[in-house]
């Protein structure tokens, strides 16, 4: 009942039923806890990861769904848009409990490598399907704002 | 913080309980007379600071972090008064010790009521200026200078030449004796306080995934277990078939908490536990359980506002000046129970040790956990252990008097036979079907205007569930009025002239909690929906009529006008451009006071909450971004809540389960928000919760200015407003 997956780069099996969802396998099977869980049915998107780079959340994603995709978790997400959207978001302070940022982040990443400058509508757009019970909505916005300047130079 | 900053303080924990009781005789010392003495270990300068020996200072917090900024503010502190380098000072959560740890304001560990600054604020730097003291002169001797010669810049001890990093004289300086009275500085010396461009401590772990939560935490021979609880609260375990569970791949078996509270269920890991929980069956004695409607309680509610139980104010004259006066405005408002729903699921792990347990956990109240969980297992309340982690939220959630969900994890961790470690997971499912409430609270009153349109008296009624009695903070109930239920109305600061209140405790087997900003969250709502009632009878602008109320006889009138006008200033109080409407709110809380100026729009019939501007006094401003933030999010939460949150039951079963039918304000939702911090070199307040209480009240009165309605029940959304 293994099933393949490329994770963050590296090739990985995994023996979980293939109907598991990823976030399970990420989280209890292979041990990257950056991804969280929220509420199990796609609605609070902390548990949002890339599969081949587009932002999805991995808690109703079934493992056999992405065997042989390209999975990146928060753990270890880089290139410039990331740390251009990590950089902003430590400069803003956006964060306060921060259960929810590992997600905010990745839809975040996911906005600026297609939108690289977002109107506030279009990260309305983007990022509404993350929740922050902290409500750090505002310096969300801000944080996306900055990183898109640092990336336009 | 991460997972080795965990392991340290788990470390910690175990040498303060197993070291001799020398070292816990003094600090003992240090709450009761204000003394500080040098620790047992090494680099320990005190239960507060340590030093590492690469000169790394360690801040050991004592409070919980739960997003509020304690691991920033509390550290803040430390490295104020050893003038240590921000970069090179870390936070790490103290173990769980309440005699050490206790907080200064209700004695027992743990964090609430917006007090984690304000009770810290002179221990944590009388601590700092202890070690400071200490380490200067302990470089002293070295150098064979007076300790006078010594300065400390930037975590560098220096002196005729020389200099050290406060790791080459930790060693030294901890053998030496704490003077008593270590002076601590002056509001002109501050360098870190009230100043902006502080890092937060858990920004950089907060945004690549190594921040551990109590969900992360995974122990060798870990058992996941999720619990089947009752649907109806109170009702009681009484069979139960979990043959369908045995095809579930992982899971382990089922079995009942000792209490019959309800099923534990295990597997190898948290998706095969709820597979498996999917798949069972129970039964249930619901005899003694709540079987009401939420129809029907709000309906006895309102009966119990007829015959006030208990008097919380009772001036003379009401009656009188109600029935003698020109005008009379009567309302009555209707609040919902709210879940905190917080983003991370309640869980913990509980792991066996010598002689105890072991938690990890986001813990808000050691000084709970540890007297309850000791009671229940049998074991020390010494021997339980807390590893505190980083909480996912809490909005007080986390602070149960009874330790609800601490307990459940231990009677799971009993039902497995206590000999292996058990993490207890719950669903979004059960954090918002397993109660603990913010309660549901009828008010009703009545207000009498004179011919001049000054209020000459004022009658209000509440009932609400006390959160208090029951609890082990019963104590706190005076004359039978627990003040969580009245805050904010008997003890007005508004000067008027004749006022009654009146309140009934409402029973019903629906457990309630705090909810940030507690009474606060309906308190506020009624009075400055009133007072905005009253201004418009008045024909009066509701910022000049609330001001004449706070003539300014006394500091709270000042402070609270304070910010009002503050807040109206920066709105453009009065001037909002076409088509905006503006509502104001000013309320004090946790002894923090914040007025804020709502400005809506209307779209189509449909409210868009465009803009929130705040003003907040809470004494000297420790990390004024923080504070900031904290606004931000209190305004948000209340936000949210107040358009469109509700938990309803049906036959004593809630009707909400996840975020879809208990939607979260969302990106889209959020107004712009301004918020200015009133300067003050008064001692700081709270300001996690103080956010909360105005902007229902503001947005409720921004949306009577655009349509003439007065919303007075809760949420918006049922009483017909729809948003944008």
């Amino acid at each position: 009942m293994a099933t393949q997956l490329r994770i963050n780069g590296k090739d990985v099996e995994v023996t979980a039923p293939p109907d598991t969802p990823l976030l399970w396998v990420l989280r209890d099977e292979i041990g990257l806890t950056g991804t969280k869980f929220g509420c199990g049915v796609a609605s609070c998107g902390a548990c949002t990861v890339h599969v081949d780079g587009e932002p999805t959340r991995s808690c109703v994603l079934p493992v056999e769904a992405v065997a042989g995709a390209e999975i990146t978790t928060i753990d270890a997400v880089n290139g410039t848009v990331a740390e251009a959207v990590q950089k902003a978001w430590r400069e803003l302070d956006v964060v306060q409990c921060g259960y929810c940022q590992s997600g905010q982040i990745m839809s975040a990443i996911g906005l600026l490598s297609q939108n690289p400058s977002p109107t506030d509508q279009d990260i309305d757009d983007a990022m509404s399907g993350n929740a922050c019970r902290c409500a750090t909505y505002h310096r969300i916005r801000a944080a996306i704002h900055r990183a898109a300047d640092t990336l336009e130079g | 913080m991460t997972l080795s900053t965990t392991l340290q303080t788990s470390r910690r924990s175990f040498l303060k309980g197993s070291a001799a009781l020398a070292g816990a005789t003094l600090v003992v010392g240090y709450r009761a007379d204000g003394a500080l003495a040098a620790a047992d270990t090494a680099a320990d300068l005190n239960p507060f600071v340590r030093i590492e020996p690469d000169g790394t200072v360690v801040a050991i917090v004592k409070h919980f972090e739960m997003g509020q900024g304690t691991t920033t503010g509390l550290t803040t502190l430390i490295a104020e008064e050893l003038d240590a380098d921000w970069a090179r000072v870390v936070p790490e959560f103290a173990p769980a010790n309440s005699e050490i740890y206790g907080n200064l304001f209700f004695g027992g560990q743990g964090t609430g009521g917006s007090t984690a600054m304000a009770n810290s604020f002179m221990q944590y730097r009388q601590a700092a200026a202890g070690a400071r003291a200490v380490l200067m002169q302990a470089a002293a001797e070295a150098w064979g200078v007076s300790p006078g010669e010594v300065t400390i810049e930037g975590g560098v001890l220096k002196a005729g030449g020389k200099s050290a990093h406060f790791g080459e004289f930790a060693a030294a300086a901890a053998a030496l004796p704490v003077p008593a009275e270590a002076p601590v500085k002056s509001p002109e010396q501050f360098r870190l306080i009230g100043k902006d461009g502080l890092p937060r401590k858990d920004s950089s772990a907060k945004t690549d995934g190594t921040a551990i939560f109590a969900m992360d935490v995974k122990l060798p021979g870990m058992v996941y277990a999720v619990v089947l609880t009752p649907p109806k609260f109170g009702g009681l375990l009484t069979g139960f078939d979990a043959s369908g569970a045995s095809e579930v791949p992982g899971f382990l078996d089922a079995r009942p908490l000792a209490d019959n509270s309800g099923l534990a269920v295990y597997a190898t890991g948290t998706w095969a536990a709820i597979q498996a929980r999917e798949a069972i069956s129970a039964e249930w004695d619901f005899s003694g359980a709540e079987t009401r409607s939420t129809d029907a309680l709000m309906a006895y509610h309102e009966g119990l506002l007829d015959e006030p139980q208990y008097v919380v104010r009772g001036d003379e004259g009401v009656a009188e000046a109600i029935g003698g006066a020109a005008r009379t405005i009567e309302a009555e408002f209707r609040f919902p129970f709210l879940a905190h729903a917080s983003m991370e699921p309640l869980n913990c792990v509980v792991e066996p040790t010598e002689g105890g347990v072991r938690f990890h956990d986001g813990c808000q109240f050691p000084g709970i956990v540890q007297p309850t969980i000791g009671h229940l297992l049998g074991v020390d309340p010494a021997k339980v252990e807390v590893v505190t982690v980083y909480a996912g939220g809490s909005f007080g959630r986390r602070a149960t008097p009874k330790a609800d969900y601490h307990v459940q994890a231990a009677l799971a961790f009993q039902a497995w036979g206590g000999d292996a470690p058990v993490k207890m997971v719950w669903t979004r499912e059960d954090d918002m079907r397993g109660g603990y409430y913010r309660p549901m609270a009828a008010h009703r009153a009545r207000i009498g205007l004179d011919a001049d349109g000054r209020i000459a008296g004022w009658d209000h009624r509440l009932a609400v569930k006390s959160i208090l009695k029951g609890s082990p903070f019963e104590a706190m109930i005076e004359n039978g009025v627990d003040a969580t239920s009245v805050e904010g109305i008997g003890d007005t600061h508004y000067a008027l002239p004749a006022m009654s209140v009146g309140l009934t405790d409402a029973e019903y087997g629906v457990p309630v909690l705090w909810w940030r900003s507690v009474g606060h969250t309906h308190t506020a709502y009624t009075m400055e929906t009133l007072m905005d009632m009253a201004a418009e009878a008045a024909g009066a602008d509701p910022v000049e009529f609330r001001l004449g109320y706070l003539p300014g006889d006394d500091a709270d009138q000042r402070r609270l006008a304070g910010v009002l006008k503050l807040a109206a200033e920066k709105a453009g109080w009065g001037s909002a451009p076409e088509g905006r409407f503006q509502g104001v709110a000013v309320h004090k809380s946790f002894n923090t006071y914040v007025a804020e100026v709502v400005e809506i729009s209307l779209a189509d019939g449909a409210v868009k909450v465009e803009k929130v501007t705040c003003a907040v006094d809470c004494g000297i401003a420790v990390n004024p971004d923080v504070i900031r933030a904290q606004m931000e999010g209190g305004i948000g939460y209340g936000l949210g809540a107040v358009m469109r949150n509700t938990i309803t039951l049906t036959d004593g079963e809630v009707d909400q389960w996840n975020f879809p039918d208990y939607e979260p304000l969302r990106m889209s939702d959020m107004p712009d928000i301004e918020v200015h911090i009133v300067a003050s070199d008064e001692a700081p307040t709270g300001v996690g919760e103080p956010g909360v209480p105005p902007v229902g009240p503001a947005l409720a009165n921004a949306i009577y200015a655009a349509t003439g309605t007065r919303v007075t029940t809760l949420p918006m959304t049922e009483s017909g407003v729809s948003f944008a």
